[in-house]
């Protein structure tokens, strides 16, 4: 034992060296309290498993709680001895305590670790437009498989956004929810739709034997989502009927067109791909179509002739909504088709 | 050479021949050690009067605020994070936007727990999302920044409710839309100086777009907030 190592910590056994009593002793008084002294004294293995203990405390804990631990190592720096009252039941509680909180971390880094979806958030910005912008162009080559990114931080902006969109939406037809909140309505209606229609064609794919993995219809199917907000964000402001038709042919027909051409092109067999893509196309044209009319004002007076008697849970009650907005920019766009016509 | 003979016998081989003797005096100080007992007092903050607490919790809060609306390149709001600023900002801005029960007539306005939510469950989702794409700001730090930011809107809920006293009409909405407008872009501006420099330099669009997307939302609900007279 050399008692020339100062302050300097050459720890190189495992349970800590005899080193450390001269360390713990360290800013010490001359003073020896007998208080603290107990029969275990000197060898023991528990007293240098104490020792240990307190010290890997000690690396441990934060600022605020590293007050308390020098407290805690005051008391029985001098070779490790304790007093019997106090200590036990402090050193009994400090034992649950790490325990407990081992646990608990444990559990939370196995459960709640995000680090396992950090891969598919590894996105440029520019791939994130590009993508966004070659979703709603068809690819030709459907003989060979074609590429689909795996990332989720496109499909879950475009999900918010979506919800942002279906908020306003929602708002200006004056829709009320009786059961529930707006929120909450958008909210389960978007994610349900990303989240439920990616499982139903994921299952649909696993029985058609598509090579398509989860993660890429989720990726597939959120990047489609671009379409719908794009339609949803003008049609919601613009009502025109006629308008709203040839939007959700054109710009949901070459989204759709997309995810069909992708699908086919990863699988094999002609009765599969039409189950399949058929699907897929029926469930996303209508799902566009569903949300422009589900929250539509012309909708209500017909609702409300339909339905007078019994009130179902989701009632659209018409009411005065500052419509300053929605004149305005139909009354230019009206005047601007009426000059158009005159030419 | 001595020392080295010395330093090889055992430490206290000498001393069993040592006897003390009556007439030697001994005298001197001894001091005790009670430097553990002033340490607690310096750290422990429970003895004193419950005014203080709050006067000094409330001093930290005022101090982010004005951290906030001149946003300079400074980390006290990232240092010292606190989550009572933005618990406040919340409440005050959900109880100006609640809407009255569902039977009566003015329905739609969103509830108290509604605003609450978006606004706690938006921060924590965009949270995630910074730590997702490799940020290296804490959870409780963005949080604790992106409740604080709210307050431009909270101020500019408060202008609207005044400006709507006096009317509804179109020129009370163009002057709502433009002080909307104003706080929304300046909360954006102001939580992207603090959360953006956490993330590295061609991602940061990435990042701004949740923000941008979170005060509209919540700049969107003050615009058409509409009064229940």
């Amino acid at each position: 034992m050399s008692a020339s190592q100062g302050s300097t910590n050459t720890n190189t056994e495992p349970w800590g060296s005899f080193d450390d009593n001269i360390i713990i002793q360290g800013s010490g008084s001359a003073v020896i309290d007998m208080e603290n002294m107990d029969d275990t004294s000197g060898s023991s293995f528990e007293d240098m498993g104490e020792i240990h203990q307190r010290l890997k405390e000690e690396e441990e804990v934060t600022a605020e709680a590293a007050a308390t631990e020098e407290d805690n190592g005051e008391d029985g720096e001098f070779l490790g001895m304790k007093g019997l009252k106090g200590q036990l039941g402090r050193q009994v509680a400090d034992e649950v305590w790490q325990a407990g909180k081992r646990q608990a971390s444990k559990a939370f880094n196995l459960y709640a670790n995000i680090d396992i979806l950090r891969p598919y958030f590894d996105v440029e910005p520019n791939q994130v437009r590009n993508r966004l912008v070659e979703s709603l162009i068809p690819v030709r080559m459907i003989n060979f498989p074609q590429k689909v990114a795996g990332e989720l931080y496109g499909p879950m902006m475009l999900v918010f956004t979506m919800v942002a969109i279906l908020l306003h939406g929602m708002k200006t037809s004056g829709t009320v929810i009786r059961e529930g909140t707006l929120m909450g309505t958008a909210i389960g209606t978007c994610f349900g739709y990303w989240l439920g229609v990616s499982s139903f064609i994921y299952f649909l794919a696993y029985l058609c034997n598509a090579q398509i993995t989860m993660l890429q219809m989720l990726s597939l199917l959120g990047y489609g989502l671009f379409g719908h907000c794009m339609v949803l964000f003008i049609t919601y402001n613009v009502h025109f009927h006629s308008l709203f038709y040839i939007l959700w042919l054109v710009i949901g027909g070459l989204s759709t067109l997309r995810m069909v051409a992708v699908l086919i092109s990863r699988t094999v067999g002609q009765t599969p791909r039409l189950i399949l893509c058929g699907t897929l196309a029926a469930l996303h044209m209508l799902f566009l179509l569903y949300l422009h009319f589900a929250y539509h004002k012309m909708v209500e007076g017909i609702l409300d002739t339909l339905e007078g008697p019994n009130i179902p849970p989701i009632q659209r009650v018409a009411r005065d909504v500052p419509v300053v907005a929605n004149a305005v920019v139909n009354a230019t766009i009206k005047s601007i088709s009426a000059v158009l016509q005159s030419q | 050479m001595a020392e080295v003979e010395e330093s090889s016998k055992p430490l206290f081989a000498g001393l069993s021949d040592i006897s003390i003797s009556e007439d030697i005096p001994v005298e001197g100080d001894i001091s005790v050690p009670v430097g553990s007992q002033s340490a607690d007092n310096d750290f422990s903050t429970l003895d004193e009067p419950v005014k203080d607490t709050i006067l000094r919790d409330l001093k930290a809060v005022g101090q982010k605020f004005v951290h906030v609306m001149y946003p300079k390149k400074s980390s006290a709001l990232l240092r010292d994070w606190d989550l009572w600023g933005p618990l406040l900002l919340c409440v005050t801005l959900a109880l100006m936007l609640q809407g009255g029960s569902v039977d009566s007539e003015e329905d739609g306005r969103p509830q108290f727990a509604e605003v609450f939510v978006i606004i706690w469950f938006g921060s924590v989702i965009i949270t995630l999302n910074t730590k997702l794409l490799g940020g290296t700001i804490s959870f409780f730090q963005s949080l604790c920044v992106l409740g604080y930011c709210i307050l431009p809107l909270t101020v500019a809920m408060i202008v609207c409710r005044i400006v709507l006293v006096g009317g509804s009409g179109l020129v009370s909405f163009v002057v709502r839309l433009i002080v909307v407008t104003a706080s929304f872009s300046w909360s954006t501006f102001a939580s992207t100086a603090f959360l953006a420099d956490s993330q590295p330099p061609n991602r940061k669009a990435l990042v701004v777009y949740p923000v941008f997307l979170f005060y509209f939302v919540i700049g969107w609900m003050i615009l058409t907030f509409s009064p229940s007279h």
